[in-house]
């Protein structure tokens, strides 16, 4: 292991232990991508199992779904562009854009938790049946995911403040940026897989 | 890259105003058209495949070489989509149990546990 | 709650258990106070995050565990050979066979091998660590506490009796109440996020760290088992920690997901438990290969034959591994196209399985053959394997499992493919390394001794349950039928022969503990990769210096070169990570949540779950980046440690 530091490239892959964070990450979120994906297929074998429960085509409404996908998808672009201030060397970038996206995360979580609160109202539990257990195990699991973004993207920002960029804060903020992404594309799924095909059929 | 210079982020704004479109689009060919819903499913399903790519290849910067990281983030990322489908497809595969029958109504899961005793 | 609603009473086995946990408690306690080596043990090994100690640590624990499974296979066995004595009552039968199945595979196959992957690894590729060694303390610590929390359950709370594969509905709150399902499901959890974990470490660490010039086809074989092993363990364990995830739910929190009630599918957990379960066999098997692949190329003192083919077939073996779990339940009732898909596929692992199976005879052939006890441990493993896995191809035949299935022709099929290839492995390599984690070898003729015992006991216990399972009798049964009684009976003891074989392995690490010479160089067996170039004792950054690797072998190399790992003229300061308390104090707060929610004590559990994230919170701020050894110190070391 050399400790030698690149002296050109983006901050976050100058240094080796940098580079293994952030490829190791990436190997992580191919072990989410297939726990995600088993969370699907429950779904997708368990679809329509709603025995006495309303069925999901009563309850789900476009209206708040589209506001919550375009919450998450705005809050990825921004996240992407605290990505492009890190890089280009502004911290006062950074951490604007990266409480922007907190925000819009927050907006999303708020929903989120406005609708299962009213699903539960209209009589689908997570006890209720097969199906809907199935449902809030999925949505709930990435709703869990997005909490804990905020979490860790919260201390990451204590960091900053206290250290600036250095290759190691610069490493940690571009591994939340892949988790956040990353995030948007399961909610990608889910709004197509769940939410449209769940009105449509 | 010599894009990270650049003051405006061409390429996350063309991902951004794309992943819209393909939202609207995907939620028009739901709920606006009178497609087949089998058409719709397909449809959809592709147009959430393009949309995570995007994310992937615009946002995530997983083909970046300066991070050393070879092409291991997109294998895995490769992998982990084929192992999806493996699992969601499998599965559905799996249990429906070789038999055709719709989860949708009541009468089909007499048929199916009647099924099981043949 | 009652006081002996949380122990478990009324069973004189499980009180002798009791009193013995106690005495062996208060006799660490006694020893470590009595010889003042609190303070030893909390800085040298609870706080390490040296590959070398963990892995060190991963295989007592396995060890241990293999007594515990041990124990019961030999409670069951004497059970099946005395029918009548009550020995056993139905339902301590059914923990029994629980745990046992649940300890072997998950807490002590796996721990065991990845304990020589921790060790091994690294030396082989040239590397000072892991990429991440403070997660690798981690993965360690929540295997410990997981197989901890499993263990625990038979004294407290009663433990899981729903078959290692936990089948819902059974499984489920309706039908087994109770602490004991939840330990199962817990204990596996923790455990399994340790086991992720590494994988991902160990995958950075063999893609990012290897020597200067090591390309992927100069890495020794067994790195390369390990690396699809990880990948196997990446994209199949989050299955299980879903499929548990949902159990637990259904059990704790009322879902339907697995449920006779509200529309629930039991046979989906069948699926997701074998979509995880199947990979889980490879994740096992493979680094077994790969111990067994080394050591035949080093004491047949050849190259291995067919390098390339053996990797490719191990990655074909892994690709495969994925897509064949439904033939472990062709009875569930699906119709003939599903079964027939499985069926083809399952027959195609075959295809790979033997590319290295006649690799490793090409190796031997006219070679020179070296009978060292690891060596005799890997020529055994070929035939009883081969036995093993040409049963597994009959099982694989859809039409013909209706007759084999839930018999003991199945269990004995699994056990010729575990035991020959996983156990012989786990001994073979433990044997092969010994001398480079301890200093000296292990007596030879006291392994061989062990070897024979083991073998002959093994092939005694199960060749038999073959023709029983022939006969009719099914598993996981307490009692049996008059006419299964010989064959039982010679299963038995054939099961104490393994016992004995067992015993005298222990015994032979006292003995040379004791009276074995000690190594004075690194390279104990004339060895061919990189590991044999450190000196031993390995100093704890393994390697002072390394040269250029141009090819396999490369140690073979360094040896015609006259190279060593000690360059005077290139030392410089190596960065070493810090040892640090925070992974056992953070596995050790999530095992205490995990126990609060084994007895659904939802507001402990809270508040568990709420410390482990403290934990990561303090993890995230502390910035302790390590610390260099100086030049001189290394000159120091490797001076005493090669008698310069």
């Amino acid at each position: 292991m050399s400790t030698h530091e690149l002296k050109t490239g983006p901050l976050e892959y100058r240094t080796q232990e940098g580079q293994m964070s952030i490829l190791g990450f990436w190997i992580f979120l191919g072990a989410e991508v297939v726990l995600f994906s088993t969370l699907f297929a429950t779904y997708a074998v368990l679809f329509g199992r709603t025995a006495d429960a309303p069925v999901p085509a009563d309850l789900f409404e476009p209206g708040i779904t589209l506001v919550m996908t375009f919450l998450l998808l705005t809050s990825s672009f921004t996240c992407g562009l605290a990505i492009h201030q890190m890089r280009a060397g502004s911290l006062k970038g950074l951490i604007t854009w990266l409480v922007i996206t907190l925000g819009l995360g927050l907006g999303f979580l708020g929903f989120e938790i406005y609708e299962f609160i009213h699903y539960a109202h209209e009589g689908a539990t997570l006890q209720s049946s097969s199906f809907w257990s199935a449902f809030f195990v999925l949505a709930g699991t990435h709703g869990v995911h997005v909490t804990l973004g905020i979490g860790w993207a919260v201390l990451l920002i204590i960091q900053l403040v206290k250290r600036g960029l250095t290759p190691v804060t610069s490493r940690k903020v571009f591994v939340i940026s892949l988790y956040w992404h990353f995030l948007d594309v399961i909610w990608i799924f889910i709004f197509t897989s769940v939410y449209l095909i769940g009105m449509v059929v | 890259m010599s894009k990270n210079t650049k003051h405006v982020p061409v390429q996350h704004i063309i991902g951004f105003l794309l992943s819209i479109v393909l939202t609207l689009l995907a939620v028009w060919a739901a709920l606006g058209s009178n497609l087949p819903v089998a058409w719709i499913i397909i449809a959809i399903m592709a147009l959430a495949i393009i949309q995570a790519g995007i994310q992937l290849f615009m946002f995530m910067h997983m083909t970046e070489s300066s991070s050393g990281g070879g092409h291991v983030p997109w294998n895995m990322m490769f992998h982990g989509f084929v192992l999806a489908a493996i699992i969601v497809a499998g599965s559905l595969f799996t249990m429906s149990f070789g038999f055709h029958h719709d989860h949708g109504s009541h009468t089909d899961h007499q048929e199916e546990s009647s099924h099981q005793h043949d | 709650m009652q006081l002996d609603e949380f122990f478990v009473t009324g069973e004189p086995l499980i009180y002798g258990g009791m009193v013995s946990i106690v005495l062996v408690t208060s006799a660490i306690i006694f020893l470590l106070t009595y010889l003042k080596r609190w303070g030893w043990l909390w800085r040298e090994w609870l706080t390490t995050v040296d590959h070398k100690k963990i892995g060190i640590m991963y295989i007592l624990s396995a060890l241990a565990m293999l007594f515990r499974g041990g124990v019961d296979a030999l409670m069951m066995r004497v059970q099946l050979a005395f029918p009548n004595m009550n020995f056993l009552n139905s339902q301590h039968y059914n923990e029994i066979f629980t745990t046992h199945g649940t300890v072997m595979i998950i807490f002590m196959a796996m721990p065991f091998l990845v304990g020589l992957m921790n060790i091994i690894v690294p030396l082989q590729i040239g590397a000072r660590d892991f990429a991440f060694p403070f997660v690798n303390a981690v993965s360690f610590w929540s295997f410990f506490f997981g197989a901890m929390l499993f263990n625990i359950s038979f004294v407290i709370g009663g433990s899981p009796d729903a078959g290692w594969t936990s089948y819902t509905p059974l499984a489920g709150a309706a039908l087994s109440p109770g602490p004991g399902q939840n330990f199962y499901l817990m204990g596996l959890q923790l455990a399994g996020i340790g086991t992720l974990a590494t994988g991902i470490n160990l995958m950075v660490t063999i893609l990012k760290m290897r020597a200067p010039g090591m390309k992927m086809f100069d890495m020794p074989i067994f790195t390369w088992s390990t690396l699809v092993t990880s990948f196997i363990i990446i994209f199949a364990f989050p299955i299980l920690t879903v499929a548990l995830a949902l159990l637990t739910i259904d059990r704790i929190f009322g879902s339907q997901f697995f449920t006779l009630t509200g529309e629930g599918m039991p046979m989906m957990w069948a699926n997701l438990f074998w979509m995880w379960g199947h990979p889980e066999v490879y994740i096992v098997i493979l680094p077994a290969f790969g111990i067994f692949s080394e050591i035949i190329a080093t004491f047949a003192r050849k190259q291995l034959f067919g390098y390339k083919a053996m990797v490719w077939s191990m990655i074909l073996i892994a690709g495969l591994s994925f897509l064949v779990w439904v033939h472990h339940f062709f009875t569930m009732g699906a119709g003939a196209l599903v079964n027939s898909v499985f069926s083809v596929s399952t027959m195609l692992i075959a295809v790979p399985t033997g590319v290295k199976i006649f690799n490793w005879l090409a190796t031997l052939y006219k070679s020179r053959i070296q009978m060292t006890t690891a060596m005799m441990w890997s020529l055994a493993f070929i035939p009883s394997f081969v036995i093993g896995g040409v049963t597994g191809v009959m099982l694989g035949m859809a039409a013909a499992d209706y007759q084999f299935h839930n018999s003991y022709f199945l269990i004995a099929h699994f056990h010729y493919v575990l035991i020959a290839g996983t156990v012989f492995a786990c001994f073979a390599g433990l044997v092969y390394w010994y001398p480079k984690m301890f200093g000296h070898k292990l007596n030879e003729r006291i392994g061989k001794h062990s070897f024979w015992w083991f073998l002959i006991g093994f092939h005694v216990c199960f060749f038999p349950q073959y023709f029983v399972g022939l006969d009719g009798m099914p598993r996981r049964v307490f009692a049996i039928l008059p006419e299964w009684m010989p064959l039982n009976v010679i299963s038995t003891v054939g099961a104490f022969g393994m016992g004995v074989g067992f015993v005298i392995f222990v015994y032979n690490i006292y003995y040379s503990y004791r009276y074995s010479k000690r190594e004075e160089k690194g390279d104990a067996w004339d060895g061919r990769t990189l590991e044999w170039a450190t000196p031993t004792p390995v100093p704890f950054y393994n390697f002072a210096t390394l040269p250029e690797i141009n090819g396999r072998d490369a140690f073979l190399s360094m040896k015609k070169n006259n190279e060593t790992t000690f360059d005077e003229e290139r030392l410089e300061p190596i960065h070493m990570p810090s040892n640090t308390g925070q992974p056992i104090i953070m596995m050790a707060i999530l095992a205490f949540a995990s126990f609060a929610l084994v007895f659904e004590w939802i507001g402990l559990a809270v508040i568990g779950l709420i410390g482990t994230l403290i934990m990561m919170g303090i993890r995230s701020f502390d910035y302790d980046d390590g610390y260099h050894v100086e030049v001189d110190e290394i000159k120091k070391i490797e001076r005493s440690a090669r008698g310069l």
